[in-house]
């Protein structure tokens, strides 16, 4: 993890690394530490009165039905999210690698979704499917299905998973087309003169060498569904109906805004805060060359 | 340094150091944090700029912070970091918490005392004030924007039924009856509601003589249970799934979602906040559809029906943490707020009740409620009767999330997850824990 | 190609022409809805085909505002993300490239101690720790003002870790080589490092970009001055508007002009974008 060859100098080092130390002991390890000691505390919302109370908002979280609700939901969003926008991106960029001409003409039209925030992207899916007016609704109506998401789990939260995976299609379609064009041309043709068809080539050679590019991606989209879709769940569904879609980020951020249970909002980041250690160290560990994000 | 403190400073300096006569005295600022968007939002402005031209030494400054939750956040975050804003638009379900924060919040009975200023309760509507104040009758916050919920049909639909146009459904047999007709006669649907849980559930209670929590509602105490599990509800909310069929009621979402679905003339009933009445004569009547207003129905077997129904909608808490001669110019905006000519200009802009008896007849006396039919409907219903411990308001803690929680019941049984009875019985239950919880942490 | 299949290339392209389509779909009934007036919104079916007041909404939101969330024109708030946006994406590319040079080419006591602290920052987003957070802001007295809009956001280490991903690739022959020239750090640094450090620098500047440009809870806690609001927030604003309609053309419109900016960046830079992101993963 470091240069064979480095420089000698005993300060310019330090000096180098004190503004981003400075903004992250400031900005991030000091409030997460407040966090950690809010969350020992119960306290009203205004901070007047507090008591100390050692784990008990911890013990209420676990016990707690709609946390583990929370956990459930949290972990069908993030898989949905991720193999769709997996899935469609692998095959549009397989796709685009055999088309000779115009390859970055398709990859213009794909890559900006991931330029649009959660939060307009929730804005721009929400209208499409809103139950009264959206376009896509009114097509789901007219064949008969009885669209309501407000009232709806199961369709709320197809309508937040697709506003996701929508906007994560660019960005893992720009990797693996990058990672098909850097397989060598030479193995497919000789994979072809044996005989393979383009199906079989596909998952003989394609598929395996493709996998590690397939994995980094899984990793950093599992990433995104936990901690980055808060601003699609607010716009769209706030967690509803029947806390459905209330994926873990919003329901500490809920618990906190709405409830006004900062302790117990506390508890939850704290826990969050080490699932989030734990996924870093095995990112680093097992994937680290390939992490970037 | 304090911003406030920054400005008075500047101010000293520039009265020493100049002496350029004419210059105003810099004002004192007064922050008022609320959530008022839309045609709203620019009533709230009007009304600081009267205030504002009325008198020097102070400058209202209205900010929209967004939705109610968002804009409690932001002053409590605010609070906490001693930047708290003067003023705060508060939702009702808040009052609790409000009120368990004991050296945050600036009683208004002790403010309008300590400034001096002229305040007498009894010019209140009382279950305006009455939500909003002590067991013992002391006013805690301003009462602001407040409405309570009303019935509103759509008169052309009602002709195409078969039915008089100017004779609203008075009991819920009788809505049942209309829907079904209304149905017949080609329309999506019969009646939807806004906000069901404060409507069906807690003004349901209010309007039935019936509780909604144990101690008087929460009035008389934070340790209470929720009633809300007994049998006049478990029939009302049997009965409104049992009209899903037919499509005589269907259900429109949380809040104010299902708004669109009566101004767009798929239903021909509807019951929501009167202060919606702005929104329905801009999409409705202005275009020509006549809309009716009228009170909420009841069910004719329930002895006390109808009572009076209770309100919605916020008030304006004083926070603490400023400098004290700021809160004498808090003072004179409650002052302003309470006068009859303003609160009544308020009243007739917004559609929301008028607070105080005396801006209700100045409202009369211009003909208001002749040129706008149905818009003295909502404080009739709220003065209908003298107020019972059932129906004076609720002060119920942790009320966001007992809120959500009913919802989430009440939703399960339009999907039909749950009976009546079965999803009554869970939010009793989920709501008592949520009870306990702030009963222990607001000691 | 491996075989000439004229019908296997047209089957690609009818593929890919399908999801291009699927991906494009929101934003043309956004558009659409852009050029409508707030009537032909309000019933369904509503239309498919742009309408005639695209101009005059686009004039509404950018100088006068959206009456429903009260707010500023969008111009301003068009201003305020840009500001946000490279602010963060500048600040965060600054002083994570001088923290990664450290790491990577320095020994130095608590270097991995240094290294795990900013590691750490990696993935918590804002929204869990926002109420600490809020506090020391407001105690720095940041409230209402661009630092406090983009300092707290640049503790993140992304980009130091994607710099120290890519100073690892840079062979150790080049340092030697300073080293033989008599150059100091510093020199090296600027002469070799940076130049080197290009397409890196692109591909961050891109998705810092839109990370500041996109943040909503934020910029919604720490600013109560609408001359600091940003456009994202105004959005969300304005999707929740209490006992009104949402005026759905203007929103619209106000998303287009919200995504247009983060849109231009990434096309525009596409290439260095590209290229920095696939380059470092190797």
């Amino acid at each position: 993890m470091q240069k064979r060859v480095t420089f000698d100098n005993r300060l310019l080092p330090y000096l180098l690394v004190t503004p981003q130390l400075i903004i992250t002991i400031v900005f991030f390890i000091w409030p997460a530490g407040q966090a950690l000691f809010q969350s020992l505390l119960r306290e009203d919302a205004f901070g007047t009165s507090s008591e100390f109370v050692w784990f008990e908002n911890f013990v209420r979280v676990i016990e707690d039905e709609s946390y583990l609700n929370s956990f459930r939901v949290t972990a069908i969003f993030s898989i949905s999210v991720t193999v769709l926008s997996l899935a469609i991106a692998l095959v549009l960029a397989v796709m685009a690698d055999r088309i000779v001409r115009g390859g970055t003409t398709y990859r213009t039209l794909l890559i900006w979704p991931y330029a649009v925030a959660p939060a307009v992207a929730g804005a721009l899916w929400g209208f499409l499917f809103n139950p009264r007016i959206g376009v896509l609704a009114y097509g789901i109506e007219s064949i008969g299905v009885n669209w309501n998401y407000f009232l709806n789990g199961d369709q709320a939260m197809l309508l937040v998973v697709f506003a996701s995976a929508w906007s994560r299609i660019g960005y893992n379609f720009v990797f693996f087309l990058a990672g098909l064009q850097a397989i060598p041309r030479s193995l497919i043709e000789a994979a072809a003169i044996d005989g393979a068809g383009p199906a079989r080539r596909f998952w003989t050679v394609i598929f395996p060498l493709l996998s590690p590019t397939g994995f980094f991606l899984m990793v950093v989209n599992i990433v995104f569904a936990f901690f980055e879709t808060f601003g699609v769940i607010h716009a769209v569904t706030q967690g509803g109906p029947s806390k459905a879609t209330e994926i873990l980020v919003y329901k500490v951020w809920s618990d906190s805004f709405r409830g006004l249970d900062l302790g117990g909002s506390a508890a939850q980041s704290v826990i969050l805060m080490a699932i989030v250690v734990g996924l870093t160290v095995v990112q680093f560990r097992y994937i680290e060359r390939r992490v970037h994000y | 340094m304090h911003p406030m403190s920054r400005r008075t400073l500047f101010a000293a300096a520039l009265a020493a150091g100049t002496c350029v006569a004419g210059i105003a005295q810099a004002q004192t600022e007064i922050q008022f944090w609320h959530a008022m968007g839309g045609q709203l939002g620019e009533a709230v402005n009007r009304l600081a700029d009267g205030f504002n031209k009325g008198q020097k030494d102070y400058k209202l400054v209205p900010i929209y912070k967004g939705s109610y939750t968002e804009t409690l956040t932001a002053a409590i975050a605010a609070f906490r970091a001693k930047q708290a804003p003067h003023l705060v638009q508060v939702f009702e379900v808040g009052t609790a918490n409000m009120m368990a924060a004991k050296g945050a919040v600036y009683p208004v009975h002790q403010l309008m005392a300590d400034f001096k200023q002229p305040f007498d309760i009894k010019a209140y509507v009382a279950p305006v004030a009455g939500y909003y104040s002590t067991a013992d009758g002391k006013l805690l916050s301003m009462p602001f924007n407040s409405s309570t919920s009303v019935f509103y049909w759509n008169k052309d639909m009602f002709k195409k039924a078969g039915l008089d146009p100017e004779k609203p459904p008075k009991t819920w047999p009788e809505v049942g009856e209309y829907g079904k007709k209304l149905v017949a006669s080609g329309a999506k649907c019969g009646f939807t509601t806004q906000w069901q849980t404060w409507i069906q559930i807690e003004n349901f209670g209010a309007w039935h003589n019936i509780p909604f929590a144990t101690k008087q509602n929460g009035f008389a105490g934070t340790d209470i249970q929720l009633l809300i599990n007994d049998p006049v509800r478990v029939k009302h909310i049997e009965t409104l799934a049992s009209w899903q069929k037919g499509n005589v009621f269907v259900y429109g979402g949380r809040e104010g979602k299902s708004t669109p679905m009566f101004t767009s003339g798929d239903c021909g009933m509807f019951m929501g906040s009167a202060g919606t009445a702005g929104t329905i004569e801009a999409s409705m009547i202005s275009k020509g559809v006549p809309v009716g207003t009228g009170f909420l129905p009841y069910w004719p077997d329930v002895k006390g029906a109808p009572q009076n129904s209770i309100i919605g909608g916020a008030t304006i808490w004083v926070m603490q943490g400023r400098p004290k001669a700021d809160y004498k110019g808090v003072g004179q905006f409650f002052g302003y707020l309470s006068d009859p000519a303003v609160q009544a200009q308020w009243h007739m802009e917004t559609g929301y009740v008028p607070i105080t008896y005396a801006a209700y007849e100045v409202a009369k006396s211009r003909g208001f409620y002749q040129a706008k039919p149905g818009r003295d409907v909502a404080i009739k219903q709220l003065t209908l009767n003298e107020p019972t411990p059932n129906s004076k308001g609720l002060r119920i803690g942790n009320f966001v999330q007992i809120r959500d929680v009913m919802d989430e019941e009440l939703e399960a049984v339009w999907a039909g997850k749950k009976t009546a009875k079965q999803a009554l019985d869970s939010a009793v239950e989920r709501g008592n824990k949520l009870l306990a919880d702030f009963a222990r942490a607001n000691k | 190609m491996v075989e000439n299949r004229p019908f296997g290339t047209l089957l690609s392209h009818l593929v890919v022409l399908f999801g291009v389509l699927i991906v494009c779909f929101p934003v043309w009934i956004t558009f659409v809805a852009a050029t409508h007036d707030q009537a032909a919104l309000l019933r369904p079916p509503i239309p498919l085909w742009p309408g005639s007041h695209f101009f005059e909404n686009m004039e509404t939101i950018l100088f006068a505002g959206v009456r429903s969330s009260r707010s500023a024109p969008v111009a301003v708030m068009l201003l305020n993300s840009l500001v946000m946006a490279v602010g963060i994406a500048v600040g965060k590319i600054a002083i994570s490239i001088i923290a990664a040079y450290a790491i990577v080419y320095f020994h130095f006591p608590l270097r991995m101690v240094f290294f795990w602290m900013i590691f750490i920052t990696l993935m918590l987003p804002v929204e869990v720790r926002i109420l600490p957070t809020f506090e020391v802001v407001s105690n720095l007295n940041l409230l209402n003002n661009y630092g406090g809009l983009i300092i707290p956001l640049i503790a993140s280490a992304t980009a130091t870790f994607l710099f120290r991903q890519f100073f690892l690739s840079v062979p150790d022959e080049l340092t030697e080589a300073a080293r033989i020239d008599g150059a100091g750090p510093m020199r090296f640094f600027w002469d070799v490092l940076l130049p080197l450090s290009r397409n890196s620098i692109a591909a961050l500047f891109v998705i810092q970009f839109i990370y500041g440009w996109n943040q909503y809870l934020w910029p919604l806690l720490i600013t109560t001055e609408e001359s600091y609001y940003t456009v994202v927030m105004g959005i969300s604003r304005m999707l929740n508007v209490v006992d009104a309609a949402a005026e759905w053309n203007l929103v619209m419109a106000t998303a287009l002009l919200a995504m247009l900016p983060p849109v231009v960046v990434v096309i525009a830079m596409q290439r260095q974008f590209v290229r920095g992101l696939v380059e470092t993963e190797k």
